[in-house]
């Protein structure tokens, strides 16, 4: 057996479904020294914003049953050094990038995906609609308005080449995932990429103070697959025509599976990079040992097996 | 890297185990699943001792490993770095770490014993720089932060360097390894909070006291930040320059999850929230703002309001990351 891995995202073709997730991968530099970058089927690179961010104070991180609770604030160098330094960096070693970005403001947005269209070798965009609108008094993030997201959807859609693919960044920490889905697939969303961290509180049992600074952080690690695997099932139930990279908790070949029954086209590895330098090698192996396996001849054919009765065993 | 595995024919598959043996460089870190040669009480902490060549010749003083805890399905998803204390030549090289049981991650290291398998990261971080001349040396620890230590003074000896030790503890089951550090070093001084061993006070109290009477050059420290404060101001009034190892809490210890930020003027005096697992975790002390640890400069690179000058951003944009 020799299971085909390929699979395809709104016009991009990755020549396997696990991709990192962003912000759990940096640029792919750090992790190359554990595998190989150009093997996987992309690496989704930490959300750039335009301007250098110093991030939040520390501390920054607490683990949590299955997880942890982060807080880093977008620390980043910016645009221009990511251009001109990290992204050119991926592209040597072969690696393909999916560029996450993240802005204050809807034209931020608009000039982040001008910018990074007029890179070369770019295989997609993601936005990460889970920052803080500043436009917004209550510092709601993008994501938690339906319209605002659609907003910023349209105008990187707007501003980025025609070819290369729009996805957007959803967050579970919503009314409704599949509202907001609609809304940004309406707003020429090319795919989607879900989910986000799921806000949270950890409290220090020594000090009685919250364990991350600024109180609340996101929660990421495999006590988020349920809610993820859910979300990604609840949308391509609703949009089966929508390519979706799943994102939550991934660990083992197994839960690439599984992302893919529910309806994800392409998984995510996140916060396990934390823990398993190497973790996106092995879940790729351990995935395509578990195809062969079960004798399943083309990866794509598992995308929402979990919607049809009697393709399982 | 895991143990390979057994993989069928096929052309995709191979693909995937050459991936998976893939490393970018013979002085970067490696991931190795190794056995447990010996776990030992030493006072107050834990010692154990991994067979793990890879690591072992990679080695310099300063550097750490990261431990995986719990098992491979385990609900504890974070690896913990320990510092290295000592790497020896048998069974192709094997690599020790101290640690004393704060939580059920670290109970479950002290529970190990010989032929466990521990999944092990390492070395990472950069090591202490060492000096080219042989100069006089005072290494100054604070409870389980005088591992590292150990074997950068057996470096330094080795490069004709004058070593004396300051070794500061709670008490005095927490003075790590006062025999080795009497037999290695010119001069040994022990402080504890307590008196319960040594001095009754702090490292500090006996610092200055030590480079005078040592004619020190230069002062390596490693422990908790309050103490590497301290330290830093010492040596910055006895006018010499001093290296400190800081101890951040960590998720990923390889560069990517961005949570054990410190800030540190760069030599381009410009301040960066630095990670203290791949910039450091051995800064020049007079480069960390300790007043500052827990926050963000308002002049930071990239702090609020911080407005870039074009020179600033030329800097960024040179400078690689490590």
């Amino acid at each position: 057996m020799n299971a085909d891995l390929r699979t395809r995202l709104g016009g991009m073709d990755l020549p396997n479904p696990v991709v990192t997730a962003a912000g759990c991968a940096g640029s792919g530099r750090e992790l190359a020294q554990f595998f190989d970058v150009a093997h996987i089927g992309a690496v989704t690179t930490k959300s750039v914003m335009l301007e250098p961010h110093a991030g939040r104070p520390a501390p920054r991180m607490a683990e949590t049953p299955s997880g942890m609770l982060s807080t880093t604030g977008m620390q980043g160098p910016g645009v221009d050094v990511f251009l001109q330094r990290d992204l050119p960096w991926l592209l040597s070693r072969g690696g393909r990038a999916i560029v996450s970005i993240a802005g204050g403001g809807v034209n931020e947005f608009g000039e982040l995906a001008r910018r990074i269209s007029d890179a070369e070798g770019v295989s997609a965009i993601e936005v990460n609609l889970s920052c803080a609108n500043h436009a917004d008094p209550a510092g709601r993030y993008f994501a938690d308005d339906p319209a605002q997201a659609a907003a910023v959807v349209q105008t990187v859609r707007s501003h980025a080449r025609s070819d290369l693919p729009v996805l957007a960044k959803l967050s579970a920490d919503v009314p409704d995932v599949v509202d907001l889905a609609g809304a940004c697939v309406a707003a020429r969303a090319d795919g989607l990429t879900m989910i986000n961290t799921v806000r949270g509180m950890a409290v220090d049992s020594r000090t009685l103070r919250p364990a991350v600074a600024g109180g609340m952080g996101g929660l990421s690690g495999p006590a988020l697959r349920p809610i993820a695997v859910g979300c990604v099932y609840r949308v391509h139930e609703a949009m089966p025509d929508v390519p979706i990279i799943g994102v939550g908790g991934v660990r083992t070949g197994a839960d690439v599976i599984e992302f893919m029954a529910a309806g994800a086209s392409a998984v995510a590895v996140g916060t396990v990079n934390f823990s398993d330098p190497s973790a996106c090698a092995r879940v790729l192996r351990e995935f395509t040992e578990a195809l062969d396996a079960r004798g399943i001849a083309r990866a794509r054919d598992l995308v929402g097996a979990a919607h049809r009765p009697g393709t399982g065993v | 890297m895991r143990a390979p595995r057994a993989v069928g024919p096929g052309v995709r598959t191979a693909e995937v185990e050459r991936g998976l043996r893939h490393t970018m460089s013979d002085n970067g870190p490696v991931q190795v699943r190794c056995p447990v040669l010996n776990v030992r009480r030493v006072d107050a902490y834990y010692a154990i001792t991994v067979v793990a060549p890879g690591i072992a010749e990679r080695f310099r003083s300063g550097q750490f490993v990261s431990v995986s805890v719990g098992g491979d399905h385990s609900s504890t998803l974070l690896r913990r770095p320990f510092a290295i204390h000592d790497v020896k030549p048998d069974y192709g090289g094997t690599v020790e770490f101290l640690f004393s049981v704060r939580g059920t991650g670290t109970a479950w290291l002290a529970e190990r014993r010989s032929r466990d398998l521990l999944d092990v990261v390492g070395p990472l971080g950069r090591p202490f720089p060492l000096p080219r001349d042989p100069v006089n040396c005072v290494l100054v620890g604070g409870g389980s932060g005088s591992a590292p230590l150990f074997p950068l003074a057996q470096s330094l000896r080795r490069r004709g360097c004058r070593v004396d030790f300051v070794l500061g503890a709670a008490s005095a089951d927490r003075v790590f390894s006062a025999i080795t550090a009497r037999r290695v070093a010119e001069t040994a001084v022990f402080t504890t909070d307590d008196g319960s061993f040594g001095t009754r006070g702090r490292v500090t109290d006996v610092l200055g006291r030590v480079i005078e009477e040592a004619r020190s050059d230069v002062v390596y420290a490693c422990g908790p930040m309050p103490m590497l404060r301290a330290v830093t101001a010492v040596a910055g009034t006895h006018g010499i320059p001093v290296q400190v190892s800081v101890e951040e809490t960590m998720a990923c210890g390889t560069g990517i999850c961005m949570t054990c930020v410190v800030p540190v003027v760069g030599d381009d005096g410009i301040t960066r929230m630095v990670r203290s697992c791949v910039d450091g975790p051995v800064f020049r002390g007079e480069q960390v703002r300790f007043d500052d640890v827990g926050s963000i400069p308002f002049d930071a690179l990239g702090a609020p309001g911080w407005k870039g000058s074009s020179a600033a951003r030329a800097a960024e944009s040179a400078r690689d990351i490590a």
